[in-house]
């Protein structure tokens, strides 16, 4: 076993705070049956990296239910296995950890008794299909202490936040800005690192008696000059949740074909979730469904378009669901109209209401809601 | 937990099911599919672990092998246990020679020391070819309030249909008074489920006095019931109302299908309380494109469905074409339809390919018959099939064929 993984579950939990107020980032919902946690996993367990911890810092409850043993996923292991780390205490204060660096030197003591030769760092804040194996390839043929991946193009608003680097013709990073200006076109860092596990250990160590505070500053940037840090053009599709705008506009990607075949396409490339042995969809007499994404477990009476169906949503007779994203359980009574709404977990709506958001901003339905 | 059990369940899953024509050529009949994402087994795996009974043998003979690997460990049904869970048992090799299982009884003869294992008290004997949901718990609950020596799940059918079953008479007490396999005068109708509690004791000694009689058929419907009734054994009746479907033949199994669907399904697989378990492999939710018609119909994760679909089951990752119609039909998993092709009253097993504007099956009328597609078989373009035809082969153009 080459690697052992790191996963970071809460990264954007004020930009998109209305789905992270009682979840991680991690345990997102997202494209009907899946949560953002799943995609990351299922990229590690594809490439054989069984020994997973998962950083979690609050709110993390419906991970915790969503994760389970690891079995779903496979990592119900003897070695390794799936491990969630909830949160400790500052090294030097009595508060929560509040920074990367800090959720990393509260699990040094797990990162040092392990004993794969790599660590990957991720995030999880997008759908993505990284090929592990392949960017284990290109660190151990480059010989590099760090590796990050990137993605090379115009500067989205959405990567705006994130480290970019200038790379040199043999892929190794020469310099790095902390920040990019949209619409230039630049390599932007998304947050997966693959990093030699003693040389983490050793910049753990530092990092704790020179009182370091950011993981990005503090180990990357000021040593890109005396590490081997080189990057890894990830350029597979990648739908980045950090906002409702987003959130929405990379659901509604799934009614594309293109998107659906890059995800769902490799039967070799599974994405795993939880298993919820949801019976089938059962369509009546009286459903319309158009270009909509739907699992299992739902009972389609209404009109159903351009939609995603998460797992166990009713609609109602009469009703009409439009460019919706409707969560699980969600249960809508007869001739109700939707356009443009997210409802999030078990949301009642009763009989003929009318809702209505647009594309820039749907309305969202908080879980439990009931109208 | 780990000391006794009190009860545990042999589920016989041996049966080729030949009824099934071309769906059972190559797998056992409980391995068939049926509801879009299930295999029959699964209705029988999840009611035992749902009525709480988490030790099930698994009696397999023919053609075991996706079977087998369906069950794997248990886990889809909770069935991984420290002590007990499911287990697989094909015939096997013993030092006094080796043999098939010669009937139902001789199947749970030759496991004895697998139920002896856990010294339960009372033995569940199953088969796993029906479509029901039954609180197996109860039952025994109602054997061990009787002290019965055996109590037999019996279900009223129609007394015009009694004839077809195995008919128990009972007193008013609901004990046992005769039994008569498919009597051409039933005298009540209440027919035998195939579903038996024993005591644990009672089935050994009768299973032991069985084996030495070279003139029995080692069938717990011939042999066993009829020679404890005779000989005074306590047998009780117990009465079960609700769905309850033998799948046994193509008719059948195509009208269980049917009954999950409509406006009030006959059989309600949504009940959250009585989760129907299934091994479920990860597959992405179902996309409905924009010129798909959709009425009346179930289907399940990955589907892809461009063309119409009326009164059917879809499986799993199955694809429907633009202009294809599916209609009064059931679909396994992993099946391509064609675009243009048309199905009609027909039962398509997994792993099918049919290629453009092929004709399958003819509208359901009360004359037409089934159609049945076996497992893997590709349909080229334009090759028309018969309704009623049973298919197991490649078919080509070659004018009309069946």
């Amino acid at each position: 076993m080459k690697a052992l993984a790191i996963i970071f579950s809460n990264i954007h939990n004020e930009t998109i705070d209305e789905l992270t107020r009682k979840r991680t980032t991690a345990s997102i919902p997202f494209g009907g049956r899946y949560r953002l946690i799943d995609f990351a996993l299922s990229n590690l367990v594809n490439a054989e990296v069984v020994n997973v911890g998962i950083l979690a810092q609050n709110n993390y409850q419906s991970l915790m239910d969503h994760l389970g043993s690891g079995k779903d996923w496979d990592l119900s292991r003897k070695n390794g296995g799936l491990v969630i780390f909830p949160p400790t205490t500052n090294y030097k204060s009595d508060t929560l950890y509040s920074s990367r660096l800090a959720a990393l030197i509260s699990i040094k003591g797990f990162i040092e008794s392990q004993m794969e030769e790599l660590v990957v760092l991720s995030d999880c804040d997008s759908v993505n299909l990284i090929d592990f194996n392949d960017v284990f390839d290109q660190h151990l043929a480059t010989n590099a202490d760090i590796t990050i991946l990137y993605r090379r193009g115009k500067c989205e608003k959405d990567l705006e936040q994130h480290m970019n680097f200038t790379i040199d013709k043999n892929k190794r990073i020469t310099s790095a800005q902390l920040k990019s200006k949209p619409n230039e076109i630049t390599n932007s860092c998304i947050n997966v690192f693959v990093i030699n596990r003693r040389l983490l250990q050793g910049l753990l160590e530092e990092a704790i008696t020179q009182g370091m505070e950011s993981f990005h500053r503090d180990l990357i940037f000021n040593n890109i000059k005396s590490l081997k840090i080189y990057g890894y053009d990830y350029d597979g599709v990648y739908l980045h949740i950090n906002s409702m705008e987003n959130y929405f506009k990379n659901n509604m990607k799934l009614l594309q074909e293109e998107t659906r075949n890059q995800l769902f396409g490799d039967k070799n490339h599974r994405i795993y979730t939880k298993v919820r042995d949801s019976a089938p969809t059962r369509y009546g007499f009286s459903a319309k469904v158009e270009n909509s994404f739907i699992a299992d477990g739902c009972e389609i009476e209404g009109t159903v378009i351009n939609s995603i169906l998460f797992r166990g949503v009713k609609v109602g007779r009469g009703t009409v669901i439009k460019n919706s994203i409707i969560m699980q359980d969600t249960i809508t009574g007869d001739n109700v109209k939707l356009n443009y709404v997210i409802t999030d977990k078990n949301v009642t709506i009763r009989s003929r209401n009318n809702l209505s958001g647009c594309e820039k901003i749907p309305y969202y339905l908080n879980k439990n809601t009931m109208i | 937990m780990y000391s006794q059990k009190k009860c545990i369940a042999m589920l016989l899953a041996g049966g080729q099911g030949s009824r099934l024509y071309a769906l059972t050529t190559k797998v056992a009949k409980p391995a068939v599919s049926f509801g879009a994402k299930y295999r029959i087994i699964d209705f029988t795996l999840s009611n035992c672990v749902n009525s709480n009974i988490d030790t099930v043998g698994v009696l397999t003979q023919y053609q075991p092998l996706v079977l087998n690997e369906y069950i794997g460990n248990g886990q889809p049904w909770d069935l991984d246990r420290t002590f007990g869970g499911v287990h697989i048992l094909p015939p096997y090799q013993a030092k006094n020679g080796s043999e098939w299982y010669k009937g139902t009884a001789n199947a749970i003869y030759q496991n004895l020391s697998f139920i002896e294992n856990y010294d339960p008290e009372h033995v569940l004997i199953l088969s796993g070819d029906h479509i029901y949901k039954m609180d197996y718990n109860m039952m025994l609950n109602e054997h061990i309030k009787n002290d019965a020596d055996c109590t037999i799940a019996v279900l009223e059918v129609p007394l015009t249909e009694a004839s077809r079953f195995g008919i128990m008479n009972t007193d008013d007490m609901g004990r046992i008074t005769e039994f008569e396999e498919k009597p051409a005068h039933p005298k009540s109708n209440l027919a035998s489920m195939g579903i038996y509690i024993f005591k644990k004791d009672k089935l050994f000694k009768y299973l032991i006095a069985d084996n030495a009689d070279p003139t029995s058929q080692n069938d717990f419907g011939k042999n066993i019931i009829p020679k404890m009734l005779n000989s005074g054994c306590k047998m009780q009746a117990y009465p079960f109302k609700g769905y309850w479907k033998d799948v046994g033949t193509i008719q059948s199994l195509w009208e269980a299908n049917q009954d999950l669907i409509g406006d009030n399904p006959s059989f309600d697989i949504y009940n959250p309380f009585w989760k129907i378990y299934s091994r479920n492999i990860g597959i992405e939710p179902q996309y409905i494109a924009k010129d798909a018609i959709i009425t009346n119909s179930l289907i399940t994760d990955g589907a892809k469905i461009e063309g119409t679909i009326i009164n059917s089951v879809i499986g799993s990752s199955v694809e429907v074409k633009k202009g294809a119609v599916v209609k009064d039909s059931v679909i396994f998993a992993n099946t391509i339809i064609g675009s243009g092709s048309i199905i009609e009253y027909s039962i398509i097993d997994e792993n099918v390919i049919i290629d453009k504007n092929v004709h399958i099956g003819h509208a359901k009328d009360t004359n037409s018959s089934i159609a049945v597609i076996g497992r893997g078989v590709h349909i080229f373009d334009d090759v028309v099939i018969k309704a009623g035809a049973n298919i197991e082969e490649d078919v080509k153009k070659k004018g009309k064929e069946e």
